[in-house]
């Protein structure tokens, strides 16, 4: 047994996020809302990662997610996996898909646009262009770089 | 959910003609009392005057009656409300709102909100689709159909929505456009970028007389001053183009030169009693486009 699979199996019960990008850890927390729930959460930062370089790894005992929900986290970890434990076995290992539109996440970067001045909920469609990823607000019809707006 | 009127990419080709259609309709009898006993709310959070004249003009002419306001200063917003509440209470007044604010956004938030239909008047530096549509009507009036014309476009073509909004409506026409601008003002890549996955040609130039006279509308428009961060830069770009009645002897006979107006030393006063200027026309035919597309929205036409 490897020691990666340890590290997985050590949960019983829940969901291993692995291949986030090292600096995106706190952000997939926010954009999954972890910050404010009770499960026991486990984070790794840095750890190597033979195709990726350093990574970061996140699990969330007793909690799954719906499809749509991890999808969100493709924004920022296009390269992402998913692991559904139960009674520690993987019962489910699955890639993250990018979406076609998001809302509630990211700030449009138009700072003369409604949502940056009134409490609406963000709306965006992902648009993919030779593999850069940018989001078209969905009220000023403003396209943000992903970089600029997490 | 009622239809709106936001982005000119919200009306399908043939909308657009059905509005161009209706807007000819209006022309020949400019007083017809269809919606008589509607009230319609036009609400200004931004000063204009063309627009919100033409606006308030046309619901008249269409027998419906006016509320709203052309100030906010007096209004709850100045208490702090939402735009959300805002729209809400008035949509429950009226059966139509046309709105102009200052936020870009604004009005697609509001059609979402409003029970009723929703007319954008112009969202900041995004949309103005009723503007659109009266160039359509002047470009179509002016050359008998909007089909495989040359539109040299003048000017700021970086900021200017007008052109913008024009360049995404005429596509649907085989346009051939010329872009005519200093280049620290040139069109956006991305709207070229548009043309090309729609297989339409475009040239490029910084010279006005050079596509002057093989062009069937000269489409000027105003460096606008509130849309630079820079003055410096503003007093280098301000008086690059001025179009003088001498510059007009070799000029196509059926070219017609459009403004958005306000005009400011773009064209030359000269200008305006030369057979090609439109510019006063084009201002006049926002009334009729104006009264279709509250008839289309509506369901009356």
């Amino acid at each position: 047994m490897t020691r990666k699979e340890l590290i997985v199996s050590a949960l019983e019960n829940g969901t291993v996020l692995d291949h986030i990008p090292a600096e995106n850890v706190y952000r997939a927390l926010d954009i999954l809302g972890l910050k404010d729930i009770n499960s026991q959460i486990t984070i790794g930062i840095n750890l190597n990662s033979k195709l990726y370089g350093k990574k970061g790894i996140i699990k969330i005992a007793d909690k799954f997610f719906k499809d749509e929900e991890l999808n969100k986290l493709a924004l920022i970890a296009p390269k992402g996996t998913v692991n559904i434990i139960r009674d520690f076995q993987v019962v489910e290992k699955k890639k993250l898909e990018m979406p076609s539109e998001i809302e509630g996440i990211a700030k449009c970067m138009n700072p003369k646009c409604i949502t940056n001045h009134q409490p609406v909920r963000t709306k965006f469609t992902v648009i993919e262009d030779n593999g850069e990823i940018s989001l078209l607000c969905r009220y000023c019809e403003k396209k943000s770089d992903i970089r600029g707006i997490f | 959910m009622s239809k709106s009127l936001i982005s000119i990419q919200d009306f399908s080709k043939e909308e657009i003609l059905h509005v161009l259609e209706t807007a000819k309709e209006f022309e020949q009898n400019r007083s017809q009392k269809i919606l008589e006993g509607k009230v319609i709310a036009c609400i200004f959070f931004e000063p204009s005057t063309r627009t919100r004249l033409s606006f308030e003009t046309a619901v008249n002419r269409l027998g419906a009656k006016v509320i709203g306001f052309s100030d906010a200063t007096n209004t709850s917003v100045s208490k702090g409300e939402t735009l959300k509440d805002t729209i809400k209470m008035v949509s429950n007044y009226v059966d139509m709102i046309i709105m102009r604010h200052p936020l870009e956004g604004s009005s697609r938030y509001a059609s979402e909100v409003a029970s009723v239909p929703v007319v954008n008047a112009g969202d900041g530096a995004n949309q103005h689709p009723s503007q659109t549509l009266l160039d359509l009507y002047s470009i179509m009036q002016t050359q008998g159909c909007l089909e495989n014309l040359r539109i040299n476009m003048v000017g700021d073509l970086k900021y200017g929505r007008t052109t913008h909004s024009l360049l995404q409506a005429m596509s649907h026409f085989n346009t051939e456009f010329v872009f005519t601008a200093p280049e620290e003002l040139k069109m956006p890549v991305e709207y070229k970028d548009f043309l090309k996955k729609k297989g339409l040609t475009y040239t490029e130039t910084t010279s006005l007389e050079e596509h002057l006279n093989d062009c069937d509308i000269l489409y000027m428009t105003r460096v606008q001053q509130e849309r630079f961060t820079d003055p410096m830069e503003y007093e280098k770009v301000k008086d690059v183009y001025r179009l003088d009645a001498s510059m007009l002897d070799n000029v196509k006979e059926n070219m017609k030169i459009l403004h958005p107006l306000p005009r400011v030393g773009e064209i030359d006063q000269n200008v305006d009693d030369s057979p090609h200027a439109y510019y006063f026309k084009q201002a006049e035919n926002g009334l009729y486009v104006r009264m279709a597309i509250i008839a289309y929205l509506l369901g009356y036409r």
